[in-house]
């Protein structure tokens, strides 16, 4: 039998190369060969960057109310320097709020809380979806059964209604909202854990540990898990846009965030009556949210088409 | 394919014993003495004593539980604080709205979503593919709140004096007569009751209740008040129903039978619409089921932004109250319907093709 390198040579001769490339340098390469996907990762970089930095490239403090320090009324229009705005006058760049704050910097921190938002509550919900699916998956039978009823009862409800629910029960607040939407989105990754153990379990090489020996541990965790990491990355960014608009509707509903954090939905739900008279305190968080949103899609969908080649044609 | 439908109809049972459950979990687990919380801080131990024994929350918490399935089942879904009602009653009053608004959605979803997945399944990776696929992305990142706020500001404002003017809020615009259906037709229907709800629910959708009783201008009026909210609710439902009668189409589109049909000389309308499109119904048919579900529950954001006084409204109301009885009451409601709805569409999607047996995905994904 010869070796992995000496058939590569023969290959090479009719004209291919073989060259080892690991699952992960095949999805970058497939990442980078759509458009959406490229741009998801832009937007996605920049609000990362603006999230990080936030206390350095914002111009106020996001919490300051300006009211006896600067010459500027509540809800102001932008003022840009720039574009003509009398340089007598502070530039506000979208403008101050209904409390006179400084409108920009306040989006810009708005950046920060969504994307922990996002990756906090799936975090959360993948960990103990994970644990949920694996268990039901690997060992069947009545923990199997128990786990994916309660799961399905979960999903009767419509998401937003159940987190809904639950904050009203928690009562309102940052934290209670992001578990009430972690609570949510559980059954969707326990559904997919189970259903990647459910197929590899009685694949040969999970005989194999089996026979060498290897105990459930093992079996589950190194050999049965990783190969359901694929569906959890995807199910995982998509998830983040779910939840990420999930949240700001809460936080719009008075639910999540409270004033003065300065998060997209509630600053949102804040200016909302001011449509008519401000528009741009309305329209520039909501743009942050739908952005957002936006980019995780698309760099979910690119990852789904990247990962699985199966579901290329599905877009 | 009855057993099929029985036993989906017997999985069905625990899970409407779970919502049951999960529902009457929620009200107990609310933080403080739930009489304190109704009646508020000043309620003497006698008081509460008494009030406490009047909804039967001195017995055991399983008897608690086997109280409420017995109301829920004689359709008592407690009371609501804030209104001073029965929930049943609210439900009645209100839900009539939530209903209208989440089928103009869905419909508004089916026919703009379905003809422009196909359109662009056809012209594939054309620009009309591509502008679809994007804006269908874009559609589906849309905040129903935002969206909703946005075209307020458009239509209403910066539209106003033009045609295209629509009104931001309400239902109907005052001064225009909405006389119930029984009342124009002289029916004489007992005053209170069960029967009495019935005519007073349907009397409520305001457009069955125009058809009904040729009210044009009432018709009128109550179609220019839903298309705001209705474009804001069923965008997100729109641009899924897109995405998948694409995808569908595009799949169907390529099999063997499709080359028959056009190698037989068929006309491309022929061939899409009766040999492919038929075929590509399946996973629309679980898209659009499930949609309706979850525009139930996206019905909180819309009401609230459009000033509808629907049960989303009412929800939302309460919320800052802590009513919960209509939280519970609508929770409950909805997430027994969503089931419902599953099973109609796992039975329609076996009906369409026996070897299917469906897992059912959640809605709630899709806003």
């Amino acid at each position: 039998m010869s070796s992995l390198e000496s058939r590569a040579g023969e290959l090479d001769i009719e004209g291919l190369s073989l060259t080892s490339v690991s699952l992960w340098q095949i999805t970058w390469r497939r990442l980078f060969r759509r458009k959406s996907a490229i741009v998801g990762m832009i937007v996605l970089g920049m609000l990362i960057f603006i999230a990080l930095t936030a206390q350095w490239i914002a111009p106020y403090d996001p919490l300051q109310v300006l009211i006896g320090k600067e010459a500027v009324r509540g809800r102001q229009d932008p003022c840009i320097h720039l574009l003509g705005c009398p340089a007598d006058q502070p530039q506000h760049l979208a403008g101050t709020d209904g409390n006179v704050r400084d409108f920009f910097s306040r989006l810009l921190y708005g950046a920060r809380l969504s994307l922990i938002v996002g990756f906090s509550t799936v975090t959360f919900a993948i960990i103990i979806g994970t644990v949920l699916g694996a268990v039901g998956g690997y060992f069947g039978g009545w923990p199997d059964n128990i786990i994916m009823r309660f799961m399905d009862v979960l999903l009767a409800f419509p998401s937003l209604l159940l987190a809904i629910a639950i904050v009203t029960v928690l009562g309102p607040g940052l934290i209670n909202a992001l578990l009430a939407i972690g609570i949510v989105s559980i059954p969707a990754y326990a559904r997919v854990v189970r259903a990647s153990v459910l197929t590899v379990r009685e694949l040969d090489f999970v005989s194999a540990t089996r026979a060498l020996g290897g105990n459930s541990y093992q079996i589950l965790f190194r050999r049965i898990l990783p190969n359901a990491l694929t569906p959890l990355i995807v199910q995982g960014t998509l998830g983040i846009a779910t939840a990420i608009l999930d949240a700001a509707a809460l936080s719009f509903l008075g639910l999540g965030a409270q004033p003065p954090t300065p998060e997209w939905g509630s600053m949102l739900g804040a200016e909302r009556n001011q449509v008519f008279t401000a528009p741009h305190l309305v329209f520039l968080p909501g743009a942050a949210i739908a952005l957002t949103v936006l980019s995780f899609n698309l760099l979910g969908d690119g990852l789904r088409d990247a990962l699985d080649p199966r579901l290329a044609h599905v877009s | 394919m009855t057993q099929y439908i029985l036993r989906r109809f017997l999985l069905s049972v625990p899970v409407l014993a779970g919502i049951l459950l999960v529902t009457f979990a929620m009200a107990r687990l609310i933080p403080g003495d739930p009489c304190r919380s109704m009646l508020g801080e000043k309620a003497t131990k006698g008081i509460c004593d008494r009030w406490n024994h009047a909804k039967g929350l001195d017995k055991p918490v399983v008897a608690q539980f086997g109280i409420y399935v017995t109301d829920i089942l004689h359709g008592d879904f407690g009371e609501s604080l804030q209104y001073g009602k029965p929930v049943t009653q609210l439900l009645v009053e209100r839900l009539p709205m939530t209903i209208e608004l989440s089928f103009s959605s869905l419909l508004f979803s089916m026919v703009v979503g379905i003809p422009l997945g196909i359109l662009s399944a056809i012209k594939h990776n054309s620009w009309v593919d591509v502008t679809t696929m994007v804006g269908a992305n874009i559609g589906v990142s849309m905040p129903v709140f935002f969206l909703g706020l946005m075209l307020a500001y458009v239509f209403s404002l910066l539209l106003k004096d033009t045609p295209f003017w629509l009104p931001p809020s309400g239902r109907v615009s005052p001064g225009i007569a909405n006389n119930p259906f029984h009342e124009v037709w002289g029916l004489t229907i007992p005053a209170a009751g069960p029967m009495y709800s019935v005519f007073f629910f349907l009397a409520r959708l305001n457009i069955l209740n125009a058809l009904l009783t040729g009210n044009w201008a009432l018709l009128k009026d109550s179609i220019t008040h839903l298309i705001l909210p209705s474009v804001a609710l069923g965008t997100i439902p729109m641009a899924l129903i897109a995405r998948i009668a694409r995808s569908s189409m595009l799949e169907v589109l390529g099999q063997d039978y499709i080359r028959t049909a056009r190698a037989k000389g068929l006309t491309q309308p022929m061939v899409v619409l009766k040999h492919a499109f038929r075929n590509s119904l399946l996973p629309l048919v679980t898209v659009i089921g499930l949609s309706l579900g979850s525009l139930l529950g996206g019905a909180v954001l819309t009401e609230t932004i459009f000033g509808l006084s629907g049960v989303g409204r009412s929800l939302y109301d309460s919320i800052t109250a802590r009513d919960y009885g209509i939280v519970q009451g609508f929770t409950v409601v909805v997430a027994m319907f969503f089931v419902v709805l599953n099973l109609i569409v796992c039975v329609s999607r076996s009906a369409h093709s026996p070897a299917v047996v469906p897992e059912s995905p959640r809605a709630s994904f899709w806003f």
